[in-house]
Order: structure tokens, then sequence, then C-alpha cells
């Protein structure tokens, strides 16, 4: 009979959970992001008027992006790794109209601030611990352990959207150049 | 049983005070209005047989005013010189034919305030000339009438420029517009022109009605079905002295704004509908349980 | 010192006991804490009550992350964010304002399950008061709750209830424009009350519960038959296995069996109102934006305040705040009104019998005249029914004065 007691209590306490489960579940969704937050997910860009070898700065899901049309002359900088190559060159750059853009999320990838940007010396410079990469957004100096990111986007003729990922995107995925 | 007894009472006092603080006490507050059922008893049948094709070339009369894009008719004014001309932007016909009750189409286009009831009307009276040329013109209208028409279509050509929705991110004077900011400033140049446009129509507006109509977003919960039905079908019926006027919808027309209505007011519906059956069957399976429990902790207590 | 032993294992039961008494809590608090058998469903209300609290904390603090406490925003944030855009935003908001409601139904039961089983008497007094301050509380914490959609209802309770504090001809609207840190209720009136809402009064209720639960201990609950036992005595019995003779029982596990499937019930009838029939506790005047140039044209309190509104309104403007503060303290002074040793059902007591049900029905009576426009026949009928309500508690020390013994079972 004592059995039979214990046994209820369990399987009532089984149950009970199950019921609070649904209801993290409610809660999980309650966290998520709104639907006009993710809406927000896409921001398009027009690259026709930008000027060269000038930093632009635009927004997309919040954080700052940071656009630079990069001139054929970017000075090489001499990185870690031994990458001396023109920033000209770097296969991150986006190809828009004929021109050349670094396209990257301007957070810093060590931990999250905005780097500056020095036209003159082609590259950036970032405020809080000294991090440095150049005008296509490699690491020229540590503490960043990693390239500025690239976000996913869409060209069609000059303007570019952000938050979707088109053929030009896929093909640096493909290369592994973003992740 | 003594529980049993016991809960009885306690279920009689609920009921008891539950039905004199809602169902009694709602039809002494409000009086009920048995509407018509969108058959407008008071406008008689003209029994006249309209000819779309007369209508057709007589709509010139129309389009003085008002635009009808499915025909490619562009209106001659645009919401913010009409509301300055008029106090409130003629609507577009390009889908009156199919919310509207013929029999007050053909009423309405000889006297829009007599069938309007309402106080004054900026369309002019005898637009269409006799009754045979109104009858004419609505079969025209009807003839052109697309035959799908989205719930949100039939609130703007029904409602939309008067009440705005904004939840449903409707201004008397179109879309709020998907519009980007100045990142360095902040400022939303394009917006704010939208926004000060919907205010100057808005202040038109409400010097013309009398007040300004309110926003419908959550009409839906704010009013009861049948109030907004009978009021939407003879709003004079319901609030004597509103500046509501009387739109004449359908039977069908009416569904199809209050289908909109709802899902701006009430859109949490069909997954509260959906919800509710699991939440209910787990509690039952709940109490079953417990209700076994309960029976193994209490046996042998000699109760 | 206590001792400790050096070799118990962190976390092992016993360094738990030797830390934290985990066994005494145990014994103390659930185990043997003991209850006695001859109860009714009755005895599951201040379960149930705990329970809903629960649920109105879980639904509140998910209402909370999106809530604006602004005038200019509260209104689309409860109606357009919460509503359309937080997933199972409109579940909490359903759950939150049919548990403000259902509450006090349960309140209202509990509350005169009391009455009528005689359980506020010597040596229960304060479990009686404590419970009307939990009462106080409650109401507070849903008049609070009811301004933040800022609706034409919240706007209007706002304002008349405010009003109040006038205090009729001494005519302190000093008083009142400080309560409100405004004129008129706006945004100061907002935010403090919001404040008030999930924090303060939260916090009171929080303590008072655990002060209710703590005048149980000692004087036990009480039974169906007001029977008086040595409950160490009958303690004694069902721990040396004589569960049948034994007048009691612990409160974990055989009462608690039953108060669980009590909820279960519960919980069926609460889900059903919030799925289903919701509309009773979200008044739909509340769905208009609060406008301070236009009163709606019925306003009323919500269903649980309406029988002391009701004591209010068909009196002149003073009388009807003495009344209305007469009644608001009046179930305080009950242990100290009811003159009567007797601690048995109403049934068995006499005229206490009649009392109690007159009082039921001039409540029920009151909370519906309290919603009916104050015209005609129902201002007559209403003014009747306050002033039975007024008589019935001059009558009490009388009644009960007179009353015969009753010889317990
Ligand atoms: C003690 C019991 C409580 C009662 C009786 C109560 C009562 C109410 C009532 C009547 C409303 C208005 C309901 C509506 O119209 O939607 C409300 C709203 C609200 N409550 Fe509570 N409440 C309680 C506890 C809490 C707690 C503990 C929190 C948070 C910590 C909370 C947070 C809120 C919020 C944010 C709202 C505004 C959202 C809304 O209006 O739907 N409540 N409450
Ligand atoms: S955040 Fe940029 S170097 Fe540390």
């Amino acid at each position: 009979m004592s059995d039979r007691r214990d046994f209820m209590g369990m399987a009532l306490g089984g149950f009970a959970g199950l019921g609070a489960l649904g209801a993290l579940y409610a809660a999980k969704r309650t966290w998520d992001p709104l639907p006009s937050v993710k809406a927000g997910g896409f921001t398009t860009l027009d690259l026709s008027n930008v000027p060269e070898n000038t930093l632009v700065v635009e927004k997309w899901r919040g954080k700052p992006v940071l656009i630079i049309k990069v001139p054929k002359n970017a000075k090489p900088n001499s990185a870690p790794n031994g990458n001396n190559e023109n920033a000209y060159d770097d296969k991150r750059l986006v190809t828009v109209g004929g021109h050349k853009y670094m396209i990257v999320i301007g957070l810093c990838t060590h931990l999250g601030c905005i780097p500056d940007y020095f036209p003159e010396k082609n590259k950036f410079i970032c405020p809080c611990h000294g991090g440095q990469f150049n005008a296509a957004g490699e690491v020229l100096k540590a503490p960043p352990p990693s390239p500025l990111v690239i976000p996913p986007f869409k060209i069609t003729g000059t303007k570019v959207v952000l938050g979707e990922e088109g053929p030009e995107y896929k093909k640096l995925l493909a290369a592994g150049v973003v992740s | 049983m003594k529980d049993l007894k016991i809960l009885a009472v306690v279920v009689f006092f609920t009921l008891v005070t539950y039905w004199g603080v809602e169902p009694f006490a709602h039809s002494q507050m409000h009086k009920h209005v048995e509407g018509h059922n969108f058959t407008y008893p008071d406008i008689k049948a003209s029994g006249l047989k309209g000819d779309p094709a007369k209508g057709k070339a007589a709509i010139a009369a129309c389009t003085s005013c008002h635009g009808i894009k499915s025909q490619g008719i562009k209106a001659p004014m645009d919401a913010m010189a009409a509301s300055a001309a008029y106090g409130v932007n003629p609507p577009d016909l390009s889908n009156v034919g199919a919310l509207f009750d013929t029999k007050y189409l053909i009423a309405f286009l000889q006297n829009p305030a007599h069938a309007a009831k309402a106080k004054k009307m900026a369309m002019p009276a005898g637009m269409a000339g006799t009754a045979q040329g109104a009858a004419d013109i609505v079969a025209y209208l009807k003839s052109i009438a697309p035959k799908e028409l989205s719930a949100k279509e039939a609130f703007v050509t029904a409602c939309g420029r008067c009440h705005a929705n904004r939840y449903g991110k409707w201004t008397q004077i179109g879309d709020v517009p998907k519009t980007k900011g100045n990142i360095k400033t902040g400022n939303d140049v394009e917006l704010t022109k939208f926004k000060m446009n919907v205010a100057k129509y808005q202040d038109k507006l409400a010097d013309y009605m009398g007040k300004l109509p309110p926003d419908l977003s959550i009409i839906a919960r704010a009013r009861s079905e049948h109030y907004l039905k009978t009021f939407v079908e003879d709003p004079q019926a319901v609030l004597p002295g509103t500046a509501m006027p009387r739109v004449g919808l359908t039977k069908e027309g009416f569904e199809k704004v209050d289908a909109y209505l709802e899902s701006t007011g009430d859109p949490s519906k069909p997954l509260r509908e959906k919800t509710g059956p699991w939440v209910l069957g787990y509690f039952v399976i709940f109490t079953l349980l417990a209700y076994g429990w309960y029976k193994s902790q209490w046996k042998g207590l000699g109760h | 010192m206590a001792h400790f032993d050096p070799n118990a294992k962190p976390f092992s039961h016993k360094w738990l006991n030797e830390r934290l008494g985990v066994d005494t809590l145990k014994r103390v608090l659930s185990t043997e804490y003991w209850i006695p058998k001859n109860i009714n469903f009755l005895w599951a209300m201040g379960m149930v009550l705990a329970a809903t609290f629960g649920v109105l904390l879980i639904s509140g603090i998910f209402l909370l992350m999106y809530y604006v406490p602004t005038t200019k925003e509260a209104f689309d944030s409860v109606n357009y964010t919460i509503m359309s855009q937080v997933g199972y935003g409109w579940l909490w908001r359903h759950v939150h304002a049919v548990a403000a409601s259902v509450v006090f139904l349960i309140i209202y039961i509990h509350m005169l399950t009391g009455i009528y089983y005689g359980s506020y008497k010597r040596g229960r007094e304060l479990i009686w008061i404590s419970g009307m301050l939990l009462f106080v509380a409650f109401s507070a914490e849903a008049f609070s709750g009811y301004m933040l959609p800022w609706g034409q209802m919240s706007y209007w309770a706002g304002m008349v209830i405010t009003n109040l504090f006038s205090l009729g001809s001494l005519n302190l609207n000093g008083l009142v424009e400080w309560i409100r840190g405004d004129y008129v209720p706006g945004q100061a009136f907002l935010g403090r009350f919001f404040m008030l809402h999930v924090v303060l009064i939260p916090l009171f209720i929080i303590g008072l519960i655990v002060l209710h639960f703590g005048t149980l201990r000692l004087p036990h609950v009480n039974n169906q038959d007001g029977e008086e036992f040595d409950f160490e005595a009958e303690a004694e019995k069902w721990k040396a296995g004589k569960r049948k003779e034994s007048k009691v029982i612990p409160f974990n596990p055989v009462f608690l069996s039953k108060d669980v499937f009590v909820m279960g019930i519960y919980f069926i009838f609460f889900f059903y109102l919030v799925f289903y029939h919701f509309e009773f506790a979200m008044d739909p005047v509340n769905f208009d934006p609060a406008n301070g140039l236009k009163t709606p044209p019925h306003i009323y309190p919500e269903w649980y305040f309406l029988w002391s509104y009701e004591i209010l309104r068909p009196f002149s403007k003073n009388i009807g705040l003495i009344a209305f503060g007469f009644a608001q303290v009046i179930f305080f002074l009950l242990p100290f009104l009811d003159r009567s040793p007797n601690v048995a059902p109403a049934n068995r007591r006499g005229i206490f019998k009649i009392w109690f049900w007159l009082l039921v029905i001039d409540m029920v009576g009151l909370t519906i005249l309290g919603k009916l426009p104050p015209v005609g026949t129902w201002t007559i009928v209403g003014t009747v029914f306050a002033d039975v309500f007024i008589a019935l508690w001059i009558a009490l020390p009388f009644v009960t004065k007179m009353e015969k013994p009753v010889g317990g079972k």
C-alpha cells in the first residue's frame, strides 16, 4: 500500500515536471527577439557615392558596419603572419560596380570596441587594446585573434543588402574566407 | 458527499454574482439594438435595372473627384489636397462595388447625406442625375468590382480614410512608409514629413467630422462583435447623434472588415484557440493523477 | 557551539543538518505539521491562494520584460507589443488578468469559510488579522495593476479612487495631488503606481504571507466541528501507526495530496477562464486608451471592489465616505465584535447562522448593485442593502452575546 502511495506521488510529480517544461517553453519564446527585431535584420546600402579611402559608417542589426572604397595604391602592411601583400589584392574585398570595397562589422574581434581608421596609413587601430587591421580588415597586430567579420551580403547593381546571402557571399563562404 | 454539497453552495453564489455583474449588469447598461443584418429596410429598392455600359459612359461625373485605380483613372487630387478642399479624401471607387449594398449605393448617389444618415456630406446630392442614372453607375461599379478582396482592402475602402489602425500600420492617408533615418543625426525626414501630413489630414478631418474618428487598432477588444455589427449597419440607432455616417456595407463586406479588425485587435486568437485544449487536457490528466495520489494517501484513515 | 563532524562530506545530509537543521525544518514545517483530519475542501483554499499568487508572480515577471511605464507607451506596450509581438505575451497577460480577478473569488471564499467555522476566535485572532492585511495588500496590488495598461478604466478609476482621499468636506485636495504627483493622473502617477505594483506591494505581500503562515503554526487550523483536541496526543497516535484512530494527519504528504487534487480542479476552471472566458477580467472599456477629456458612459470598479463601492454610492458625499471607511475596516474587528466563545460552524450557532447568511446575501447583492447604473429603483435597493450591511455589523456583538454555548462535539 505504501508502494502505491509513493508511486502515485511520483507519477504526479513527473507529470507536474512535464507541465513545468511546457511553461518553460513559453518562457523561452518570450525571451526570443521580437519579430520587428528580426525583420530589422536587413539593411540596404547604396555604394555609388562612396568616396575613395574614406571610412563610411552604417548600421546593421544595431551594429556599426564599416565601409571603405579601397584605393588601388593602398599601402602594403606587414602582418605578423607574414602577409605583406597590398590590401587592394585582399580576397576579402567585395567588388561592387567595378570598385573594391571592404565591408565589415566594425567591432574589434578582440572584445568589441570600434577601431579607428587612419586613411594615410591605410590601417585601423583599435582604441581599447591597440589591435591593428589593414584596410581589408586583416589583423596586423594582436590582440584581435581574427579579421574583422564580413556580414552576409547580396549585391544588386551598386547596392548591397546586408543580412541576405548572395552568390558573392557564398563564394567567400566556400573559399573559407568567411565562416 | 459533504464536500460536494459545500461545492454546490459555493458554485451557486459564484454564479449568481457572475450573472449579476456580467450579463445582467451589461443588459442594464447598454440598450440592446437588434440589427437588420445589413438589409437596410428603410431604403426602398428602386427596382431599376442598371446598365453598366451607360454607367461607364457617365462615370466622368464621379471621376472629377474620385479615382478608380483598377481602371487606370487617377484621382484628380492627392489625399492632402482633397482633405484641404473637402475635409476628407474621397474614396477610390475600384472596390466599392464589392463591398457596398446596391440598394444603398443607388440611394446614396441620389442623396448621400440622407442615405448615410449624416448631418452633412462633402459629396453633393444628385451627381448621377436621375434614379436610373444612379442605377447605371452602380451597375458599372459592380461590374468592375474585384472578385477577391483582402480583409485589409475592405477596411481601407470602407473605413480607412477616417479611421487609422496603428497596429496595422495604417493611417488615414495610407500605409506608414518604410523609411531610413540619417545615421549621423538619427533624424528620419521622410517619416517626419509623412507624420506631418497625417497630422494635417487629421486636423482637417476633425474639423469636418466634429471630432477625430478613433483609431480602430483594438476596437475588436473594446466593443463586442454585436455592437460593431449593429453600429456599422446603423450608427444612429446605436449611438444617436454620432458623427459616424452609415456606410452601407453588405453583410459579406462587414465580415471582411470585421476580420481585419480582429486580425489587428486580437491577433493571438488563433494560437489561443489552439493552445487552450492542450492546457485544459493537461490539467484534466493532472487532476486525475492527483486524485489517485489523494486516494492512496487517505486510504485507511477511517474518514 | 554546536558540534560539527569534521568528516561529514560537504553538502551531505549530515553536513546540511549540522548547518541548516534540514531535518528539523522538514519536521516542523511539513511532515510533523499536524492538520485535523476532519476538514473539507474549503481548507485547501489557502494553498490555492498561494498557488495563484505564484501564478501572478511568474506571469507578472514576463509582462514586466516589455511593459513600458510611460503614459505615451504603456497602452501600446501592453496591447500591441505584449499581445501580438512577444512570444506567448498574450498568454502571460491573460493569465495575469484572470488570476488577479479569480484570486479575489478565492479570497472571499477563504474569508467566508473562516467566518462560517469561527476560525478567527480565541487563539486564532492573528490569523484573521494577518489575513485581512493580505486582503488589503491584494486590493492595493490589484488597484495599482489596473492603472498600468493606461486605458480609460485605468485613468478614470485612478481619478475617482485618489479623489476619495480628499476625505469629503475636509477637501484635502493637496493630499490628493500629493498622492498623484500631479493635478490629474499623469506620468508621475503612473510611475509611482508602477513602482508600487511591481516592487513595494509584492514585497509586503510576500512578508504578509510568511506572517500569515506563522500565525497558523501554533494554534493549528480549525476543523469542521470546531472541535478542540490535544494535537500532541493525536500526533503521537499517528506516529505510532494508528492512522485510523488519530484525529490528525501530517501536512506533507497527506493533507498536501488533497490540496493538490483541489488545486487540479481549480486550475481546470482557471485555464478554462484564461482561454475561453477572460472578458470578465479584462474590461472592454480599458481597451480604449486613456483620455483625460472624456469619461466613459459607465465606469465601475472591478467586480471584487463593487460591494464596498456600493456602500459608498447611495449616500451623500461625507456619509458615503464614512460608510465606505466603515466597510473597509470592520472585518478587521470581527474577532472582537463576536462576543460568543463558541467555536462551531454557523449552522449550530442559532441567530449567528442567520447573521452569516444575511451577510453573504447582502454582499452578493451589494456586488451586483454596485455595477448597475445608479438610477431609479436601483438606488433605493442599493441604500437598503448598504443599510443592512451596517446594521448587521452593529448587531453582531448583541447577537453573539446572547448566543447559548454549544457543547463541542
Ligand atoms: C499579488 C498579486 C497581483 C495582483 C492581484 C495583480 C493584479 C494586476 C492587475 C489587475 C493588472 C491589470 C491587468 C490587465 O488589465 O491586464 C495587473 C497588471 C500588471 N502586473 Fe500585476 N498583479 C499582481 C502581481 C504582480 C507581480 C508580482 C508583478 C511583477 C513583479 C506584476 C506585474 C504586472 C505588470 C507588469 C502589469 C501590466 C501588464 C498588464 O496590464 O497586462 N503583477 N496586475
Ligand atoms: S577590443 Fe580591440 S584590441 Fe581589444
